[in-house]
């Protein structure tokens, strides 16, 4: 696919990198020199110098054959002009912007593609919100991820001593189950590489458990595989910029919500935004200033200032100061890596929650959600099976029967509105969403090419 | 640095380029003359010292940093150049001497066209066709081709590409990857080589000249399979195609793919380097045709227009083909051509020199700093067509010309210590180091007579011309050791 990406920084940084790897044809478009040098040094791509969004930088960067522009500039404005560049001069099919002012958000019409012809808005700051949201609604977890509008989700657990299943087969996972619930194990991680789950698989503590389950029944699973824990009541969260006010306005209802901002300007702001929420000014990684407002007590402490390095100390000082659960924002991969399962419970990636977005709409067939994971080693994603037996490879067979490439299983099936835990003997039918976790990113391209038509279709 | 890596890449090359020793193999075994032993044992060495020296290390799967690319380039243009001499050594006929073989294969491989053999003709027909592959292969470059075919180089494929490519400003890729980017051009050098060939031929030369000259010719390189080199087809119809296709070889090959992918070529008189390169070129022409008028050199003018404009872009492209004894020419002239040949081509061409785009560069400076005179307090970028150009660069072209005018210096001082005359060391080192082949004075048509230490000196200067300093040089510093 030709992609042209808009705007070197941190996200067009890594989506580049992402894309590059997958034998797409990328071009990076930024003003500044330095990093476009840097990105050149670093991976497989041809970089422009220029203003994104003028015609004639849009041409350099051969706009009139790519597939695909992704605006992420950090202009709003920028973005959109782009897109509409694209669109009226070099009709290409899929425009995706950054879009990050509530302000236009708020007029979808805009974005329609008799205004701004915008297929796909992303706003980071949504997603990441989101992402911390579900984290937040699941105490245990260490990833949630949505599936089929919500109906299906991926969670990622580290299992303990004391969890019903933990050093049992799996097999016997759906008689511990009460009920109708019912889940799926994917994948398991044990100590950083991943093992097939099969029947007979024994889980182990410490072990990272990835399962797939209907939503309701989450709560229920994830107690097999930890002692379960209480809700969280008390949230304090480090930063009140976007995502931390964003954060703050949907919980503030539902938990005693406090948010610490530095800059006394930006913390009124806050505090006359919000109605629930206590807006302290002060510096999240002040000792005395934690302990004021009882830290000890404190379920979850989450650091999303733009700042990596604030963001990591303060949630190491939180935990230390007795903290139930701290996360923190980091958007620098090689710290993600630095203090993941380290005095850091969840280190929160924003690129890694904003790429499976992007990945969705280069993913040929009809793919209709990517998550990337475990730092985009992994992938889990939503595809959708048309045609019939003789032209599909996956409709009308029994799961065991599809020919999955090692390191890929099936985890649920979403039938209309009815939510089907994958078996080996569950028949797959046409329309249906299926739910796949790849251990191992690099065999995309025979899920892709499993759930591509053949000609016989069509 | 990790040497595991490097050595993979190197075996995986060796490995690969082993099956360049073939075709010349089947011309020895069709022409049955004799060297046909030569050539499968030499394929055998490679092949299995490519083979065993990647064996050990190729589960290593570790991307290549800036600083291996350096290493793996400037080794495998050694390593190839080594093992591209075996044919010469192992064949009963020439048989030449170790020193010797060397010089024609780096020679050959640089795409200097300096030789050390004479009586051409009566070599077997499969050495000169392999002298004439060789050129071919180093005149796009072993490691753009290397690229081209090794999808499995990935990102270092990058590293090692901007090791080798001539030109100031590397970066510029002609499609967003590089694998591509390196096969477009080697379909251009392709195809331009086809159509060179059938043009000749279609000229009247026989199919294997034909193919031996579209070879060197493209790749700007200057071996002849006759010791008259192109005089001998005493053709002005091959020498005006030989013009054409040097003079094309010389520019830009992103030009030639622009013109290509978009069916245009306005394309070429919009690039500044371009228009300086043809107004160079017809500056040499006009002063060497002029000169020879003028001294009367020849009785015709016809011959003194027809010779003079095929020496000027031979020299000037740094091809070094000859169809008259120019070395013998009145001394102005023969200097001056001889000076033509520091230009060059253009950067991503296949000439040698320091290339245009630089000479270009370093004008545009020295105006600057004139007007800077006139106005002290002015900002005056430097541009190339409508585009400024980054300080960086026109630094680096700074320092690319104190090192080559340095090297130039040491090695000519080296060759005259030897004992050589100085008009013979000073065009032999420029020769080299330029990539042209033939010199002035007692290297004028062939580096037969030349002791063995000038060889040595000669050949170091080749690879330093063809690597563009840079790359070599970097390698001989402590810093790049240092851990």
């Amino acid at each position: 696919m030709k992609i042209i990406i808009l705007g070197a920084g941190q996200v067009g940084t890594t989506v580049a990198q992402n894309l590059s790897n997958e034998a797409n044809d990328i071009t990076v478009v930024d003003r500044e020199h330095a990093l476009l040098r840097d990105l050149q040094d670093r991976l497989d791509i041809r970089t422009v110098h220029g203003q994104a969004s003028h015609p004639d930088v849009l041409e350099r960067s051969g706009a009139d054959d790519a597939d695909m522009i992704i605006a992420v500039t950090n202009s709003d404005e920028t973005n959109m002009v782009a897109c509409q560049a694209a669109w009226t001069l070099f009709h290409t099919p899929t425009k995706i912007a950054r879009v990050r002012a509530p302000e236009y958000l708020s007029h979808p019409a805009l974005f329609s593609q008799g205004s701004l012809p915008i297929d796909v808005l992303i706003s980071p700051e949504q997603l990441v919100t989101d992402y911390i949201l579900r984290l937040i609604q699941h105490p245990g977890a260490l990833q949630v991820l949505d599936f089929a509008g919500g109906r299906v989700r991926l969670v990622a657990v580290r299992a303990y001593y004391g969890g019903p299943l933990v050093g049992h087969e799996l097999r016997t996972l759906n008689e511990h189950l009460s009920g109708a619930a019912e889940a799926r194990v994917a994948a398991i991680y044990r100590k950083g590489a991943a093992i097939q789950p099969e029947g007979h698989t024994v889980i182990e503590p410490d072990d990272e458990v990835f399962f797939v389950a209907a939503s309701a029944n989450i709560p229920a699973v994830m107690a097999e595989l930890r002692k379960a824990e209480k809700p969280f009541r008390r949230l304090i969260f480090a930063g009140g910029g976007n995502i931390g006010r964003r954060l703050a306005s949907s919980l503030e209802n539902d938990y005693r919500v406090k948010i610490i901002e530095r800059d006394e300007q930006q913390a009124r702001r806050v505090s006359e935004d919000l109605h629930h929420t206590i807006v302290l000014q002060g510096d999240a990684a002040d000792e005395d200033l934690l302990l004021e407002e009882s830290i000890e007590d404190t379920d979850v402490f989450c650091a999303v200032t733009n700042d990596d390095e604030a963001n990591i100390l303060s949630a190491m000082l939180a935990k230390r100061l007795g903290a139930r659960k701290v996360m923190a924002l980091i958007n620098r991969a090689a710290y993600v890596d630095l203090v993941h399962s380290g005095t850091v419970d969840i280190a929160i990636s924003p690129q890694q929650a904003t790429i499976g977005t992007l990945l969705t709409h280069v993913r040929r067939g009809d793919v209709v959600m990517v998550h990337s994971l475990r730092r985009g080693a992994a992938e889990a994603i939503e595809a959708v099976a048309h045609g019939d037996k003789t032209s599909s490879k996956v409709v009308g067979r029994m799961v065991q029967d599809i020919r999955l490439p090692p390191g890929t299983s099936i985890g649920a099936i979403v039938r209309g509105e009815q939510v089907i835990i994958a078996h080996h003997d569950t028949e797959i039918e046409s329309e249906d969403h299926v739910i796949l976790f790849l251990t191992d990113k690099s065999r995309i391209n025979e899920v892709e090419r499993l759930f591509q038509v053949g000609i016989t279709f069509l | 640095m990790s040497f595991a890596a490097v050595q993979r890449i190197l075996g995986l090359l060796l490995t690969v380029f082993s099956f360049t020793l073939v075709p010349p193999f089947v011309v020895s075994l069709v022409t049955r003359d004799g060297a046909a032993a030569a050539f499968a044992s030499a394929f055998a060495l490679t092949l299995s010292i490519g083979f065993i020296s990647w064996l050990p290390v190729r589960s290593i799967r570790r991307e290549l940093r800036l600083r291996d690319g350096f290493v793996v380039v400037v080794m495998f243009w050694t390593v190839l150049s080594t093992i591209g001499a075996l044919p010469f050594i192992l064949a009963d006929d020439p048989h030449l001497s170790i020193t010797d073989a060397m010089f024609e294969s780096i020679s050959g491989l640089t795409t200097t066209g300096a030789t050390v053999i004479t009586h051409l003709e009566v070599l077997p027909k499969s050495i000169l066709y392999y002298r004439q592959q060789l050129q071919w292969l180093g005149g796009m470059g072993i490691i753009v081709l290397a690229v081209a075919v090794l999808p499995m180089l990935g990102i270092g494929g990058m590293q090692l590409y901007r090791a080798e490519t001539p030109g100031p400003m590397k970066d510029s890729k002609l499609t967003p990857r590089i694998t591509e980017t390196a096969k477009a051009l080697w379909y251009i050098y392709l195809s331009l080589t086809i159509v060179c060939g059938l043009a000749y031929w279609l000229a009247g030369m026989s199919a294997f000249d034909a193919v031996g000259h579209a070879f060197s010719t493209v790749a700007i390189g200057g071996f002849s399979t006759h010791d008259a080199s192109m005089g001998y087809f005493n053709s002005y119809v091959i020498d005006m195609i030989a013009v054409v296709f040097m003079f094309l070889a010389g520019v830009n090959f992103s030009l030639h793919f622009v013109a290509f992918r978009h069916r245009n070529i306005s394309g070429y008189w919009r690039d500044s380097e371009f228009r300086f390169y043809t107004l160079l070129l017809s500056s040499v022409i006009l002063v060497t045709v002029l000169g020879l008028y003028f001294t009367q050199t020849y009785d015709r003018w016809q011959d003194a227009l027809l010779n003079g404009l095929f020496q000027a872009v031979s020299i000037g492209t740094t091809a070094g083909f000859t169809t008259a004894e120019f070395y013998n020419w009145p001394g102005f002239i023969a200097i001056s051509l001889l000076f033509s040949s520091f230009v060059g081509g253009c950067a991503g061409s296949t000439g040698g020199g320091i290339k245009v785009i630089r000479l270009l560069l370093l004008v545009k400076q020295g105006l600057r700093e004139i007007t800077r005179l006139v106005h002290p307090n002015a900002h005056i970028p430097v541009r190339v067509g409508s585009k400024t150009v980054n300080s960086r660069v026109v630094e680096a072209v700074w320092g690319f010309f104190a090192l080559y005018v340095a090297s130039f210096t040491v090695m000519y001082l080296a060759l005259a210590a030897t004992g050589l005359d100085l008009m013979t060391a000073f065009s032999a080192v420029a020769a080299s180091i330029n990539n042209l082949g033939p010199g002035l004075g007692g290297v004028g048509a062939h580096y037969a007579d030349m002791h063995d230490p000038g060889k040595w000196i000669l050949c170091f200067a080749m690879l330093l011309g063809r690597l563009e300093i840079f790359t070599l040089l970097v390698l001989l510093t402590p810093a790049f050791w240092r851990k």
